[in-house]
């Protein structure tokens, strides 16, 4: 009698609310231990974008300040956007994505020619399908380590060597605005023959092609590199948004689980005892 | 007559030169120097600075034409507007003079000077002028030429 109690309640420890609230949990551990690891590099990924975006304004400050204007009739344009590997970092990749997507739209209905990098292999994933025919270059390894001035150099190293010689471009980037919030921002890059012709270019002294071309390719790097500081730190924070939210849902899963568990173990005992003592009753 | 007409001469250049500069404020510069890890001036008010580029070294006061430049090994010196100077030692990057008297050094790296080593830079240019030698490649023999090039303007620049 006894045995049958033992293994009804042996049943019931591993009936499918037992298993699942057991999940539920191991989940909830896994995203609160990822919500940790992602404000530990968020807060190091917010210290070093510091410097990184006043060096950054300094890189655009030339093309802000000669106001460098692209001429309308050009065609080959250049998107790079920039993102990472790994998901569960809320919308980072899918808002990069749109913009990107409606860029190329707008581009290509006016005529042009379009290229884009990919900074990140989610981005690859999100516009391959769609878009495969247009992309130039794709970058994995993006987001494990916090992005250096030499993975910059690295890119814009390939998108030089490429080839495609584009006359104006320019970046996608999720920039950082606060931990709950980030904003997919544009930053233009320019070609050097648009910065040679520029009629503002005039009022700077002693400038040859060589030098100019060396003052390019830098500039180039830096805008890559601001832009993939900022969207770092745009995802780390996103990540740990998210994995605070999924914990807290995990949460209110196991107290309703928990719950019912409860209720059902209950029931499966006090059915027992009406077993039992019924059959008591009944000798 | 001719005693008058000396100091009609004389007396013009005095006159262009005070009204040259007599209406001209010196224009206060926006310095912002900084690396990708490091800022160390950000729109800040210097007297001058002295950037090593690869068609010279050249000073920057207030109201410097606009100019880009791109750096070579060498120190950057920044005088403040206390009249101290600070040296640094940087590796390449880029200077731009703006029309508004501000500008943007951009280093690829930067260090201040005395956190450098002098036998510790002795021994790197000893070690890369030796790789010289012996490499053939295009490429690789560009990298060593780069660095012999820092190692012997740190060594310049610490002695």
């Amino acid at each position: 009698m006894f045995a049958r109690t033992v293994f009804c309640l042996f049943v019931f420890r591993f009936s499918p609310v037992t298993i699942r609230l057991k999940s539920i949990k191991n989940i909830q551990k896994i995203t609160k231990s990822m919500k940790m690891v992602a404000a530990a590099k968020y807060s190091r990924a917010e210290r070093s974008l510091k410097p990184a975006r006043v060096y950054g304004t300094g890189a655009m400050a030339l093309y802000e300040k000669a106001e460098i204007k692209a001429p309308e009739d050009k065609n080959k344009h250049l998107i790079i956007g920039v993102s990472s590997d790994r998901g569960l970092c809320g919308a980072i990749h899918s808002s990069v994505a749109k913009a990107m997507k409606n860029e190329i739209a707008k581009l290509l209905g006016a005529g042009k020619e379009v290229m884009i990098v990919n900074v990140g292999d989610k981005l690859r994933g999100l516009l391959y399908r769609t878009h495969g025919q247009h992309i130039l270059i794709n970058c994995k390894e993006v987001g494990r380590k916090p992005p250096t001035f030499t993975d910059a150099s690295i890119i814009a190293t390939e998108l030089l060597d490429s080839g495609y010689e584009f006359d104006q471009g320019s970046i996608l980037f999720n920039r950082f605005r606060s931990v709950i919030s980030y904003k997919t921002d544009e930053k233009p890059l320019f070609s050097l023959d648009t910065v040679a012709n520029s009629e503002n270019m005039g009022i700077y002294d002693d400038i040859d092609a060589d030098v100019l071309r060396n003052y390019q390719e830098f500039a180039l790097v830096n805008i890559i590199y601001f832009g993939m500081k900022e969207s770092t730190t745009s995802e780390q924070s996103a990540r740990m948004t998210a994995m605070d939210s999924a914990s807290k849902n995990a949460s209110e899963m196991i107290d309703k689980l928990t719950l019912t568990f409860n209720r059902t173990r209950q029931a499966v005992i006090t059915k027992e005892l009406i077993e039992i003592i019924s059959g008591a009753a009944a000798l | 007559v001719m005693a008058a007409r000396f100091l009609l001469r004389r007396a013009v250049p005095a006159l262009r030169h005070a009204r040259c500069y007599a209406d001209a404020p010196a224009a206060q510069m926006s310095f912002t120097f900084a690396s990708p890890t490091q800022v160390f001036f950000k729109e800040a008010s210097v007297k001058q600075i002295d950037v090593p580029t690869l068609t010279g070294a050249f000073g920057i006061l207030p109201a410097h034409v606009p100019t880009l430049q791109v750096l070579r090994p060498g120190i950057v010196t920044v005088f403040g507007d206390d009249g101290s100077s600070t040296k640094y030692f940087v590796s390449s990057g880029s200077v731009t003079v703006n029309a508004d008297s501000s500008v943007q050094l951009l280093a690829e790296e930067a260090v201040p000077l005395d956190s450098l080593d002098l036998a510790t830079a002795k021994a790197n240019l000893e070690k890369a002028q030796s790789e010289l030698v012996g490499v053939s490649d295009e490429a690789a023999r560009a990298e060593v030429l780069i660095s012999v090039e820092a190692n012997e303007a740190i060594v310049k620049a610490l002695e």
